[in-house]
């Protein structure tokens, strides 16, 4: 019975739209229209393209392309800078996604607990996300120089070895996760004050009262689940962003020394603009497309999963 | 706010504070140290932070010299402004519409929005170059700014603050007889503030900040932006000339940082909601 009532009032609403209805609808559409042709033109087009052009040989400044099925990626598999490439990228993100995250978690803790300094303390560990990266980079390129630069001098006067950090293949993807901590550290930080501030305080008495006694037991039990839809939030944006590397790759090191600094995104730039090989490079591009996907899609599932406590 | 005891413990809190605090701020006090330094300086005693022979004025002429550095500035400023300015423009109605009005294709378009957010600008960039290349507009004020005329994010985010907003203000607009496009410039810039200002912070500190696209589309000084000429600038300056290559970086970065310093609580504001949001 309930289901007959309810399957029949659409039936007989459907097709009565009245002008008004009609007029809101061509309203809504021109107003949205400059939005979706933009939004055709410079992504969904562009993205089509670039899956095409995968399956091509297509090199700028050469006329015609052949269509070559899956050659570039049975290349890619083979290709030892790509490999490399993608094995940095991992390693680099392996490193500065959950160091940039668990510091700035506990600095956020640390800031939250403290009531002095909150502002300057905010400041401090924010600004290098309000700095142009590139001009940063410079400053830490001095910052790491293996002969005048601050960092080996303090070395020097521990006595201890001084590595030629930028400059050899086994520190230098090290050296670049520094920076890309240093640089990403504040952004989760203040992501996460705000997720501490929302936390109500009453929570925390509860958990007092029904014995959570040390600090860790309060952040177990409150804390870390409270701020749950936060930390996967900031987890998705670091990865991403990670995976993102290319200014200070760009900048301080073009891929160097002898590859170990070669990123994906650098590869990508390399082959496609530097080489010209467009059906490569989008190859490149694909894969790198697929990571984020599924990356995002990883996000959405455990969201879904997640319980939420607000 | 009572005032917290001395403890143990908050003592070791407030060292790890500042401790950390020091080690972050520590590139830029070591750029505006050495951008004051003489080359025999920065060869001799890199860890005293104020200069023996000062050469500020020096290292500055030479930044100031070698790159247009109000060129690169101004360009920076006219690609920001020209891409938040088209940005809100193409984002507000689109969101208003897809928030506050029924129609049949808003559930399509908020699929398209989902997908556009997870492409960047890195994937774009081949067809677009080709396509830019192919029109001969590379190196120009336009190659620059049109990918970035539409953003997705822009409408993600106005659409759920425009949704939040109350129907009634949008009711009482068209009772008094005001178009849609009145309402959306009387009813709903007015009152959507908070939200283009994050937006605003969010779109400049990306741009001011972006390397790849402007390095693939310019090749030619005049249309540089902020982090492509100061990587010229590295180039024309070979070798170890710290002092100039600090001078132009603390040049290039005043601008953001005191933007920045002087509007801490909006960026702060800013970046949670776009954030968390996003």
């Amino acid at each position: 019975m309930a289901e007959a009532i309810a399957t029949a009032t659409p039936i007989v609403r459907k097709p009565v739209r009245s002008a008004a209805e009609r007029q809101e609808a061509r309203a809504a559409l021109a107003l949205s229209l400059p939005a979706m042709v933009l939004l055709f033109v410079f992504i969904l087009l562009p993205v089509a393209l670039v899956i095409i052009f995968g399956f091509t040989d297509y090199e700028l400044g050469y006329a015609g392309f052949r269509f070559v099925g899956f050659d570039n990626y049975a290349d890619l598999f083979t290709d030892r800078t790509f490999r490399r490439s993608l094995w940095n990228t991992t390693v680099y993100t392996a490193i500065v996604a959950p160091v940039s995250i668990f510091m700035a978690l506990g600095l956020a803790m640390l800031i939250e607990s403290e009531n002095i300094g909150r502002s300057f303390f905010r400041t401090a560990y924010f600004l290098p996300v309000a700095s142009l990266l590139v001009a940063m980079a410079t400053v830490w390129q001095y910052l790491f120089h293996p002969t005048i630069g601050p960092i080996n001098a303090l070395l020097a006067l521990g006595g201890l070895p001084r590595p030629n950090w930028l400059g050899a293949s086994t520190s230098v993807l090290y050296s670049l996760s520094i920076i890309g901590i240093w640089q990403s550290v504040g952004f989760n930080l203040v992501l996460f004050l705000a997720g501490l501030t929302a936390i109500p305080r009453e929570l925390y008495q509860a958990a007092h009262v029904d014995g959570a006694r040390s600090a860790f037991d309060r952040f177990r039990l409150v804390t870390w689940p409270m701020l749950g839809p936060t930390t996967l939030f900031v987890t998705t944006i670091s990865i991403i962003n990670a995976v993102k590397v290319f200014e200070t790759v760009k900048t301080l090191t073009e891929g160097g020394p002898n590859k170990a600094s070669e990123v994906l995104l650098f590869t990508i730039y390399q082959e496609g603009f530097v080489y010209l090989k467009v059906g490569y490079a989008s190859a490149m591009t694909v894969v790198f497309l697929i990571i984020l996907v599924v990356l995002m899609f990883l996000q959405y599932r455990i969201q879904d999963k997640q319980v939420h406590y607000s | 706010m009572n005032a917290q005891a001395f403890t143990f413990g908050r003592a070791v809190r407030l060292s790890i504070l500042i401790f950390g605090a020091v080690i972050f701020l520590a590139p830029y006090i070591f750029m505006i140290s050495t951008a004051g330094k003489a080359q025999s300086d920065i060869f001799s005693s890199s860890l005293s932070l104020v200069p023996q022979h000062w050469s500020y004025v020096a290292n500055f002429t030479k930044a100031l010299t070698r790159v247009s550095m109000t060129t690169l500035l101004w360009n920076g400023v006219v690609v920001c402004v020209l891409i938040f300015v088209f940005q809100v423009i193409i984002a507000i109605p689109c969101a208003y519409a897809m928030a506050k009005l029924k129609f049949r294709a808003a559930r399509l378009m908020m699929v398209l929005v989902m997908l556009g957010l997870l492409v960047p600008i890195h994937a774009t960039a081949l067809p677009l170059y080709v396509a830019f290349d192919r029109m001969s507009v590379l190196n120009s004020y336009f190659a620059l700014v049109a990918p970035f005329t539409i953003s997705v994010f822009g409408i993600f985010l106005f659409l759920q603050f425009f949704r939040a907003m109350p129907d009634d203000l949008i009711h009482a607009a068209r009772l008094d007889g005001m178009s849609e496009t009145g309402i959306i410039a009387r009813v709903i810039v007015p009152n959507a503030w908070p939200a283009i200002t994050a937006f605003a912070i969010f779109s400049v500190v990306a741009h001011w900040n972006d390397l790849y696209w402007p390095l693939i589309v310019v090749s030619n000084q005049a249309y540089a932006t902020p982090p492509l000429g100061l990587l010229y600038f590295r180039a024309a300056e070979a070798g170890d000339d710290y002092g100039a290559l600090m001078a132009a970086t603390l040049i290039i970065t005043t601008p953001l940082v005191a933007a920045f310093l002087l509007a801490q609580k909006r960026f702060v504001e800013g970046i949670t909601m776009t954030g968390l949001k996003g």
